[in-house]
């Protein structure tokens, strides 16, 4: 019976615990929630900042984030994705391979600060793009990749061998295989690590630091040679270092609930996506 | 023709698989080519010198000591192993108000002997004047400045960069703040997310464990800067209030939002470690009388030990690198201390805090790809200690 | 000894098992047969209640161990499972030394006494015919034992707890002839302090072991007598058919 007795303590407070960990999301969400969802208006969505950013909107930083989620894809999900069919289809199981993913986990491994230093080093210095939408958008490509690679192995390993063989059986070479069978299957899961990436680079802010953020920049950019704002480093902007940090704060506040907003809807967007293959499968 | 086209999509797929790998490869070309060039520099202003009096005894001097002297730590050349001389300080400032202009030359060009009258008339003096002031006739006696080597790089307690005449280069508060964090994020992080990943993967039925499982997707999918303003606005505050202390920036700040952004990982990867374990296992335990908790603490978790170790080293590792909420609300004061009270100051932190201001190519700039490196090398040695406990689970 | 009375089980809404009755008399090996599906092992499988652990299931009818209601609420269920032991089909020891797999079930019962938990592991060894061949690597991992010493383990495992009723689940299907063998004789053994019911896929293993024995089919009791009954003897055609090879 004893036994029985040091299990309820230990399943109480085991419960106890884990809707502490709900809470704590319940309450981070609820928080910002509240206070931004008071700011949050057309105007807040569309106007530039004004009067020293103490007023007006975002919509600099919201364009700003959506070039580079844009900008940082159109490298990120091509390379990605054929990394992944390379790494699944046409790599063995050997030295190679694990070296390959031992290096790809490391990239993924690797704090975005890491990728801020490079992203300086090699795209702003180097090749000289300067602080650029260009030099922003291939520093947060290389921070996404390892996320994309690793969603489209997990998708394409999960076909059934069956279809290849059947592929295969009928004539078809390994490319043919691949893009007309594997592919459009693997499909929903693939998109789904897109969706997860891009909410991942929406948030981003130590890779673009000092590869693209501008503090302050009411226009929209004509070229992508051109600095940008960005939600998550106008956030951090309004939060630390404003002019009148008081004043900032419920315009801060609103750009946390934006960030969170497409954060929730990549998330959303994925699961629903995930579900609704899982379901068709059966 | 379309044999060529299906070789080049195949070189394509080729280049794609290797990439990266060569990002990996030019990430750590292109961080340690800049960090390296700090090892063997002397930390003085670019185009400066130091010299002292003629008869001085004292030939070189660290940069420790240097700040010392400049910041009136020590007052006396004995203390430095010369004769017992009060030192005076004097740097080019101090000699453009000392000289008049027409001494010095209106574009300079005479300061040479300023400095030099100066040197003459001070026994004790230390002065920090441009290469280009120190000409054939000058009396005083040039001292050596210490390069920074590796071990007064990791080993140097203060971190003051942009300091004058001379940069202190001492990471050691930075690498304990950031340990220190870290270990403190791990320390709260652990046993709630443990106890999640064993609520979830052993005691509540699926319908809980479908809701709680998109809350900690959403949980790891919130940005940093979110989590930072979170702690900005929220648990600084409170610790504050809670600890009566003057600032609310402190370590535990950082503690407790870098552990709230590594419970998803440790959740997750924890779960998937217990529900791995065969069902068979469970079922040895059961049917030999034990109750669930029983089944879970001596079977269970033993089983899932490699997974959960693995857990706890990728969050220590999100902890380490992680850059913008510690920004946020650990108060960047570059502290020597193991106490979760008082602000401190971690190694992304420093790098995010001061690239902007690092002109590059100077020696700050350098310093701060250093840390990189540093960094680096600390997620590199998790991730390779990491895949050698997945191997062992695997064989 | 095991009295099963109108026995219904579902996984979900697919039943698995109808309306089954039967008696295990103290003492004696009661043999389940029938072929894969019939719902033999779920029928086992609820005399110790290990089905509790899968979700969606549902019990209906009455099931008594020495006479008490196992399905009552008021039952402390470990020590129904302590009393009812099990043998799993493929050995299952878990990753700890030989010592310590034997003296679990004694260490989750509260036994601390090193002295006392010596005796009681070495004599469950003994018993399982173990205990010469691993007095040696006691404490080495149990993993390293071939396939036939880790079932004896299991078996010793789930002897050191004392049972009155020993579970199997066709204990050798995993096994070699010879560790068969070893396993069959250890049986015979314990039926004199124990009762045993085993599920088995092998006819001619019922027929060396058991005293009586059960044929099912789709999810139903087709016949229980005595072991030789059933073999020489079978009242339905169903068995007649199955024990002389003709279908399963």
């Amino acid at each position: 019976m004893d036994a029985k007795r040091k299990q309820q303590v230990v399943f109480t407070a085991i419960k106890t615990m884990s809707f502490l960990v709900v809470a704590i999301l319940v309450i981070i969400l609820g928080f910002i929630f509240i206070n931004g969802i008071q700011v949050i208006s057309w105007d807040f969505l569309t106007k530039m900042p004004e009067d020293g950013m103490l007023k007006g909107g975002i919509f600099p930083a919201i364009v700003g984030t959506v070039c580079l989620i844009f900008g940082s894809m159109l490298f990120a999900f091509p390379i990605g994705v054929l990394s992944g069919i390379y790494m699944n289809e046409y790599l063995k199981e050997g030295p190679i391979k694990q070296f390959i993913r031992l290096m790809t986990d490391n990239l993924a491994g690797i704090p975005s600060i890491v990728f801020g230093l490079f992203g300086m080093a090699f795209f702003v210095n180097k090749l000289g793009f300067g602080d650029s939408i260009l030099a922003g958008s291939l520093t947060l490509a290389i921070l996404a990749i390892p996320v994309i690679i690793r969603t489209t192995e997990e998708a394409l390993r999960s076909v059934d061998k069956t279809y290849r063989e059947a592929s295969y059986a009928l004539g078809a070479t390994k490319l043919h295989t691949i893009k007309k069978v594997i592919l459009p299957i693997a499909f929903p899961n693939i998109l789904t690590g897109f969706i997860l990436s891009v909410g991942r680079v929406s948030g981003e802010t130590a890779p673009i630091l000092f590869t693209v953020a501008a503090y302050f920049l009411p226009k929209l950019p004509q070229s992508i040679m051109e600095q940008v704002m960005a939600l998550p480093y106008h956030l951090y902007v309004m939060a630390t270092s404003g002019t009148d940090i008081e004043k900032a704060r419920p315009l801060a506040y609103g750009t946390a609930l934006v960030l969170i907003f497409i954060v929730l809807i990549c998330n959303l967007a994925a699961n629903i996506i995930r579900n609704r293959y899982t379901k068709t499968k059966k | 023709m379309k044999k060529l086209f299906t070789r080049f999509q195949e070189i394509v797929l080729l280049v794609s698989g290797w990439f990266t790998s060569i990002m990996v490869l030019l990430i750590v070309f292109f961080l340690f080519k800049e960090g390296i060039k700090i090892f063997g520099k002397k930390p003085v202003e670019e185009g400066f010198v130091m010299a002292v009096h003629p008869n001085n005894l004292v030939n070189s001097i660290s940069p420790g000591m240097c700040k010392d002297i400049f910041d009136g730590k020590i007052e006396n050349w004995e203390r430095l192993g010369g004769r017992s001389y009060p030192i005076e300080l004097a740097t080019l400032e101090d000699i453009g108000s000392l000289y008049t202009e027409e001494e010095i030359g209106s574009e300079m060009e005479h300061l040479d002997s300023c400095f030099n009258d100066y040197i003459n008339k001070h026994e004790g003096a230390l002065i920090s004047l441009p290469k280009s002031a120190v000409s054939s006739s000058f009396k005083g006696k040039i001292i050596s400045v210490k390069k920074i080597s590796l071990n007064s790089f990791i080993r140097g307690i203060e971190w003051f960069p942009t300091s004058k005449p001379v940069a202190q280069f001492g990471i050691l508060p930075l690498i304990t703040g950031t340990l220190l964090v870290s270990l403190g994020a791990i320390l709260f992080a652990l046993p709630l997310g443990l106890a999640c990943a064993i609520y979830m993967a052993e005691i509540t039925n699926k319908r809980t464990r479908s809701f709680m499982k998109p809350i900690v997707e959403l949980l790891a999918g919130i940005p940093s800067v979110v989590y930072g303003f979170f702690g900005l606005v929220v648990i600084v505050p409170l610790i504050q209030k809670v600890f009566h202390l003057d600032v609310g920036e402190t370590a535990l700040s950082g503690s407790i939002i870098l552990g709230i952004m590594a419970l998803p990982t440790i959740i997750t990867i924890s779960e998937d470690a217990l529900r791995n374990v065969p069902v068979s296992m469970r079922e040895a335990s059961i049917a030999l009388g034990a109750t669930k908790w029983q089944t879970i603490s001596k079977v269970l978790i033993p089983y899932s030990l490699n997974g959960i170790t693995t857990a706890i080293a990728l969050g220590i590792g999100r902890a380490i690198g992680e850059t913008m909420a510690v920004l946020m609300v650990t108060g960047n004061a570059g502290n020597l201390t193991l106490s979760y009270l008082k602000p401190i100051r971690t190694i992304p932190a420093t790098i995010a805090a001061e690239l902007g201001e690092a002109p590059a190519g100077g020696m700050h700039y350098q310093a701060l790809f250093t840390l990189g490196c540093v960094l680096f090398v600390f997620t590199l040695a998790i991730n390779i200690y990491i895949n050698f406990v997945t191997k062992r689970r695997r064989m | 000894m095991i009295q099963i009375e109108k026995v219904n089980f579902f996984y979900g809404i697919q039943k698995a098992l109808n309306n089954i009755n039967l008696s295990v008399p103290q003492h004696s090996v009661m043999a389940f047969i029938g072929p894969s599906g019939c719902g033999k092992s779920t029928l086992l499988r609820l005399i110790n209640r290990m089905n509790d652990l899968i979700d969606g299931t549902k019990m209906e009818g009455l099931i008594t161990v020495d006479g008490m209601n196992i399905y009552d609420k008021k039952i402390d269920i470990e020590t129904l499972r302590k009393n009812v032991g099990m043998v799993f089909q493929k050995p299952n020891p878990f990753p700890k030394t030989i010592f310590e797999n034997v003296a679990y079930g004694l260490r989750v019962s509260g036994m601390s006494n090193a002295t006392e938990l010596k005796d009681r592991v070495e004599n469950a060894l003994i018993q399982a015919a173990l205990w010469k061949e691993v007095e040696p690597v006691l404490h080495k991992n149990a993993t390293n034992l071939s396939g036939g010493q880790q079932q004896r383990l299991c078996i010793a495992r789930c002897l050191a707890v004392n049972p009155k009723i020993i579970l199997m689940d066709e204990p050798a299907s995993a096994l070699d002839p010879i560790s068969t063998s070893k396993i069959e004789e250890l049986i015979l053994e314990l039926k004199l302090n124990h009762t045993i019911v085993i599920v088995t896929h092998n006819m001619q293993q019922a027929l060396r072991v058991s005293d009586y024995t059960s044929f099912f089919y789709l999810g139903e009791l087709i016949e229980c007598n005595t072991t030789s009954e059933i073999f020489n003897n079978p009242k339905q055609d169903k068995t007649r058919n199955y024990v002389t090879g003709k279908f399963g």
